[in-house]
């Protein structure tokens, strides 16, 4: 047989029935559900008097809208926004009509979606997982083939446990040698945009490979492809090894004892075969990767923390020259500027990039023994799910970030697309461990600057942008 | 769906690339458990002065005269002319609906993301990918003659309005197929439930795990 890629066994894996123009009907393993984009799929059903093809494939959670302060107990009731309300309450009541399993706001596995997934074992290698969320291509860092879909297609999966698909095509990056101290998968992940653009990958799916790659923790490989899709690849991959088959060992919802080896055996296929054709190739030197910072409103206007900020006048594509403009404007920057002269009002650590354990200890680290710098209005520390708060608080980070004036919060989106009452007022700067810094994403007129959980709270300590290598 | 067969209409120049689907629909409104009512909505923080938020009269809220959609003939426009990568970010189908709603009927680009280019389908909106150099020179002739109309016509693939130039342009056959009809996918997969049963039998003997 051919040399095939870890995409196109998956693909070829779940194809149920394949169109002689190239479109194949995909079966879908796992759909997970939030509160946002499944209220008009679920009507959709009612409406046609359809019910879940298989329920127990799907998982539901909120996330987008829940508060982040205030205690949990009162479930509901206790977000004050009624609009936000009223979309939770419809999901509580959609999975109780429809019998579908759901972990509500006072429940500890509560978090965001991308969090609880891969947390319980839901996520498993060599699954194909749907969410109506861009950043289910998160799940590939397990060897799954992941994607984002919009609510019809929700809808789509939630009757017929199927979606009719167009085989993307193979891109190859491949981040060669070891990143420095310091530097994390965020960075790796920015730098790669940078590299190729947000519409480098479209059209394709994003294989990750390379020794900084396989060097990464499953948290690590998780922050990676959760933002293939700011590279315009609606899923990222990286194969299976046996870091990835340790992290589903013993989850909630992982398979147990010889049917979990049987499955383990199955999964460690999941890789591309040696001289696998890739129809493109980028490669980039882990070595020459430094932290990250975004510095204007989409996701490849990003540069090295020891840089400045560029200058409009130097781009040749006057398309792209006029966005840097707009972006600037924006953004209240100017050109050349030095990265690190940026001070800032707010610091956001969490959303499903930079929420799990790892990247809270990460930050933790930078923080022990300081204060939060006096001109930093708010930091605050989201985590991704209330597994991961408490296996924080009970490593006792939660104090270290108390008592450096950060504030502790009950997991959820927040901030990341500012949908709960957290938010930036207009003008203000943020350094942000989400995923975009879109115009508007965190609140209108709110200006984002995309980095790792180290740099941002190696940020909120300064009152500007640092290089946490040399802090 | 509403079906997509020949269109005519005003085309409006939105000139900047990488538009997310953030600014075509703000998160506010994705709060709607509903389908309807996003129109008002599209481009919201461009298309007003004054933030907007749920529940608020929207007629009264001071538009932004320097934003195109706010300019006549483009207020009446049905025909979207963008940059590329055009509803990159959030899979968001409500920023379809917004557009939808606000009455486009299709988008010419260079090129879209894919997922929003997914969801346009499922909703009659037509994303018409054509070459830069095409969609630079759409740009000039918009900006020499506003209110210049193109009638799209998807049975024969064409675009006509530039000129005696006849532009083409391509779509999946499938994907065509359900525009032009208006047909809703659901249904049609649903006639190949037996081969998703059949499927699922053999999947569960190679990898009961995922059952």
């Amino acid at each position: 047989m051919a040399a095939r890629t870890l995409y196109d066994k998956l693909w070829e894996m779940h194809v149920v029935r394949q169109e002689d123009d190239g479109t194949a009907l995909l079966y879908i393993d796992r759909q997970l559900v939030h509160e946002v984009t499944s209220p008009q799929a679920f009507e959709g059903l009612r409406l046609a008097g359809r019910q879940p093809w298989r329920r127990e494939a799907m998982l539901a959670v909120p996330d987008h809208n829940v508060p982040t302060l205030g205690r949990r107990d009162a479930g509901v009731e206790g977000i004050a926004d009624p609009v936000s309300r009223e979309q939770v309450a419809t999901l509580d009541a959609n999975c109780a009509e429809f019998k579908i399993v759901e972990f509500k706001m006072n429940d500890v596995r509560q978090g965001i979606v991308h969090v609880v997934g891969p947390e319980q074992g839901f996520t498993l290698p060599g699954m194909t997982i749907v969410c109506g969320d861009s950043h289910t291509s998160t799940h590939g860092a397990f060897g799954a083939l992941a994607f984002g879909i919009g609510t019809s297609e929700v809808e789509h999966v939630m009757a017929t446990q199927t979606l009719i698909q167009k085989k993307a095509k193979n891109m190859l990056v491949r981040v060669n040698g070891h990143v420095g101290p310091g530097v994390s998968a965020k960075d790796i992940i920015l730098a790669i945009i940078g590299k190729i653009g947000t519409a480098g990958g479209t059209g394709y799916t994003i294989e990750f490979a390379g020794e900084a790659i396989e060097a990464l923790s499953m948290e690590g490989r998780m922050t990676l492809c959760n933002m293939a899709i700011e590279a315009g690849a609606r899923a990222g991959l990286v194969a299976v090894d046996e870091k990835t088959i340790e992290y589903v060992r013993g989850r909630p919802f992982a398979p147990k004892g010889e049917m979990f080896e049987r499955a383990a055996a199955a999964w460690r296929e999941l890789r591309s075969d040696p001289g696998a054709p890739f129809d493109r190739v980028v490669e980039l030197n882990a070595a020459d990767i430094v932290p990250q910072v975004t510095w204007g409103t989409s996701p490849e206007m990003v540069v090295p923390v020891t840089a400045v900020v560029p200058n409009p006048d130097q781009e040749s594509d006057p398309v792209k020259a006029n966005g840097m403009r707009k972006a600037l404007a924006y953004m209240g920057l100017s050109a050349n500027q030095p990265i690190e002269s940026i001070a800032i009002d707010k610091v956001f650590i969490g959303s499903c990039t930079n929420s799990r354990i790892e990247d809270i200890r990460a930050a933790a680290a930078v923080i022990k023994g300081r204060k939060k710098a006096a001109s930093v209005k708010l930091a605050m520390v989201v985590p991704g799910s209330g597994l991961v708060k408490k296996q924080a608080e009970e490593e006792g980070l939660d104090k270290i970030f108390m008592e450096a004036g950060f504030e502790w919060r009950e997991p959820g989106c927040s901030m990341c697309l500012a949908m709960n009452a957290d938010r930036l007022e207009p003008g203000e700067r943020c350094a942000s461990t989400s995923n975009r810094n879109f115009e508007g994403r965190q609140g209108q007129g709110g200006r984002t600057h995309l980095v790792s959980p180290a740099m941002a709270a190696a940020a909120a300590i300064a009152g500007h942008f640092v290089d946490v290598r040399h802090f | 769906m509403q079906a997509f067969t020949q269109h005519t209409g005003i085309v409006a120049p939105l000139d900047r690339p990488n538009v997310d689907t953030d600014a075509i629909i703000p998160k506010q409104y994705l709060k709607s458990i509903h389908r309807t009512g996003f129109g008002p909505h599209a481009f919201d923080d461009w298309r007003y002065l004054e933030p907007g938020e749920p529940g608020m009269d929207h007629s009264k809220r001071k538009k932004n005269p320097d934003f195109v959609l706010n300019q006549p003939p483009f207020d009446r426009a049905t025909i979207l002319l963008a940059r590329e990568n055009f509803g990159c970010g959030s899979s968001r189908e409500h920023a379809v609906w917004a557009l939808d709603q606000f009455g486009f009927r299709a988008v010419i680009a260079p090129s879209f993301a894919d997922i929003f280019f997914n969801n346009s389908f499922k909703n009659g909106l037509l994303p018409i990918v054509l070459p830069s150099e095409t969609v630079d020179r759409l740009f000039q002739a918009v900006t020499a003659r506003p209110g210049l109309e193109l009638t799209i016509d998807l049975e024969s693939k064409t675009i006509r309005g530039l000129g005696d130039e006849v532009l083409t342009f391509d779509v999946d056959d499938f994907r065509r197929y359900c525009l032009l009809h208006g047909l809703d996918d659901i249904g049609l997969t649903l006639r190949h439930a037996d081969e998703i049963r059949a499927y699922e039998a053999r999947r569960k003997v190679e990898a009961p795990w995922l059952f």
